[in-house]
């Protein structure tokens, strides 16, 4: 379990590396999904099986597909070199380093995190996850469907031409 | 797990991988056979008696014949999209229950490899992920016709993947279960999900077609437009494993079918017969390959008998037919469940 714990976090870590480093953006968008997949990986070995797979679906299986979809539309098949002031790249680092300082300061007060469930194995189950989401979390449950069916009608009526 | 079921499982999965590669390429000259038929023709009757040693020198002349990658393709991602393909397509059987239980030396072994609490999101993962193998392979090999077969297959399996979604979740509210082996257990005795889910079968059958990229909807490759689609530049075995892959998709797909609409390896009438256990188990395995097989008859006989579809209607259909339509269904189960249930 600690063995596939480690290769797993050193895929995902070596392929956010590559996503961020590498200059082709087809090549960016693979390493993506071979860390979302390494992602799902964890969620099993957490026993989270149902948000491993609806991960994969959703991520991997959509997400990444339209990400895909959109760069071979454009054929940004050639590396792109971006080229920026001295001004904007000596701002951007300012920026990047004073929020790396606020991220490392706000870690290093970190208290533990007090679990505030008792841990049960089948809690990652579907019928666990249900039970949560149809008792306690009911009302964001709801709202955050209906939101997805209007975005989901509102799509079939930007398909239509003559409404 | 104790060794026993360990070594059970091993063997079991070689001889499921094995199944699936024998029915693949025999469905290749199945598919010959029953287009001839359709055709009026004799269709492969050289190699062997009735031509049955034919797919062995088809895949023969696949490994002879030269491989050429061309010079302009992205030879990683070129080499990559065909093994995708072909790896996706072999892990779904995995969660498909081929049987009942088999006693063996007193040991109880499951036909299934690998009970999945989420069997059904499962197999929903994998045909997901199997689009990534003609998108890569089609912008690899770097020619314009490749790519719009790719770029047609991922939109075409996007929109169809929703309403095969809606069909699914109408079908998990009659079953109340994710797990294959929970839903083929629920339909023993003729209590088949096709009977309670008639307009869900068909939204579910159309989505299959459409995901395996079979005809009516083989736009990826559609050959008068776009010469070969995604595999036009590829030879030898890498459009093997291609031409492959369809066939065990078209394989599973038909066990995912005949697993949650029709009873898996349930048999009719079984029970008042007084047969033994294992021999009940083997003939539902039997039953369930013979309900596989009508599957893949019915496959090729849509495939030679409907012509292929229009790319906006293929699209409309998906987006403005199948999507309401499985709301629909999905609203119609609901609703019947409320009342039954408030009873």
């Amino acid at each position: 379990m600690i063995l596939l714990f480690y290769l797993l976090s050193a895929i995902m870590i070596i392929c956010a590396l590559a996503v961020v480093f590498s200059k082709n953006p087809i090549n960016n968008v693979i390493y993506l999904i071979v860390c979302f997949l390494a992602m799902a990986g964890h969620y099993i070995l957490l026993n989270a099986q149902f948000l491993a797979v609806v991960h994969i679906i959703v991520y991997t299986g959509a997400i990444m597909v339209l990400f895909l979809f959109v760069i071979m539309l454009l054929n940004l098949n050639k590396a792109i070199i971006l080229r920026k002031s001295t001004v904007t790249r000596v701002s951007a680092v300012i920026t990047g380093g004073v929020f790396f300082l606020v991220l490392l300061a706000a870690t290093r007060q970190t208290f533990e995190i007090h679990a505030r469930y008792p841990f049960a194995s089948d809690f990652g189950l579907v019928s666990g996850i249900g039970k949560v989401l149809f008792s306690e979390f009911l009302l964001p449950f709801e709202i955050s469907s209906i939101l997805f069916i209007s975005a989901m009608v509102g799509a079939l009526m930007f398909g239509k031409k003559d409404v | 797990m104790d060794l026993t079921t360990l070594i059970f499982k091993t063997v079991f999965l070689i001889i499921i991988l094995m199944v699936t590669l024998i029915v693949a390429m025999y469905s290749t000259y199945g598919e010959r056979k029953v287009a001839a038929f359709m055709q009026d023709r004799r269709g492969p009757n050289r190699a062997g008696l009735f031509g049955l040693l034919q797919p062995l020198a088809d895949g023969v002349k696949m490994f002879m014949k030269e491989e050429i990658i061309p010079l302009t393709a992205n030879r990683k991602l070129f080499i990559i999209g065909p093994s995708i393909a072909m790896t996706t397509a072999l892990l779904t059987g995995v969660v498909i229950p081929w049987g009942g239980t088999l006693t063996i030396g007193g040991h109880e072994f499951s036909l299934q490899i690998a009970d999945l609490n989420i069997g059904i999101l499962y197999v929903f993962a994998m045909v997901s992920i199997g689009v990534y193998g003609i998108m890569i392979g089609g912008w690899a090999s770097n020619n314009k016709y490749a790519l719009l077969g790719a770029i047609r297959a991922a939109s075409q399996m996007i929109s169809y993947e929703l309403a095969m979604g809606m069909s699914i979740i109408a079908l998990v509210l009659t079953t109340g279960s994710l797990s294959l082996h929970d839903i083929v257990a629920q339909q023993h005795g003729m209590h088949w999900n096709i009977f309670y889910q008639p307009l869900g079968f068909l939204i579910f059958l159309t989505c299959a077609f459409a995901e395996t990229n079979r005809a009516p909807f083989d736009l990826p490759e559609c050959e008068t437009e776009l010469i070969g689609g995604y595999h036009t530049e590829y030879s030898s075995m890498k459009l093997g494993f291609y031409l492959f892959a369809e066939y065990i998709n078209m394989f599973i797909s038909s066990a995912v079918v005949a697993t949650l609409y029709f009873g898996g390896y349930n048999m009719p009438f079984i029970d008042g017969l007084g047969l033994s256990q294992n021999t009940v188990t083997l003939l539902g395995t039997g039953f369930f390959f013979i309900k596989i097989f009508s599957m893949i008859f019915l496959f090729m006989w849509i495939r030679w008998t409907l012509p292929r579809f229009r790319y906006d209607q293929l699209m409309n259909m998906g987006w403005k037919g199948l999507i309401p339509l499985g709301i629909f269904n999905i609203l119609a189960t609901g609703i019947y469940y409320f009342f039954t249930e408030l009873k």
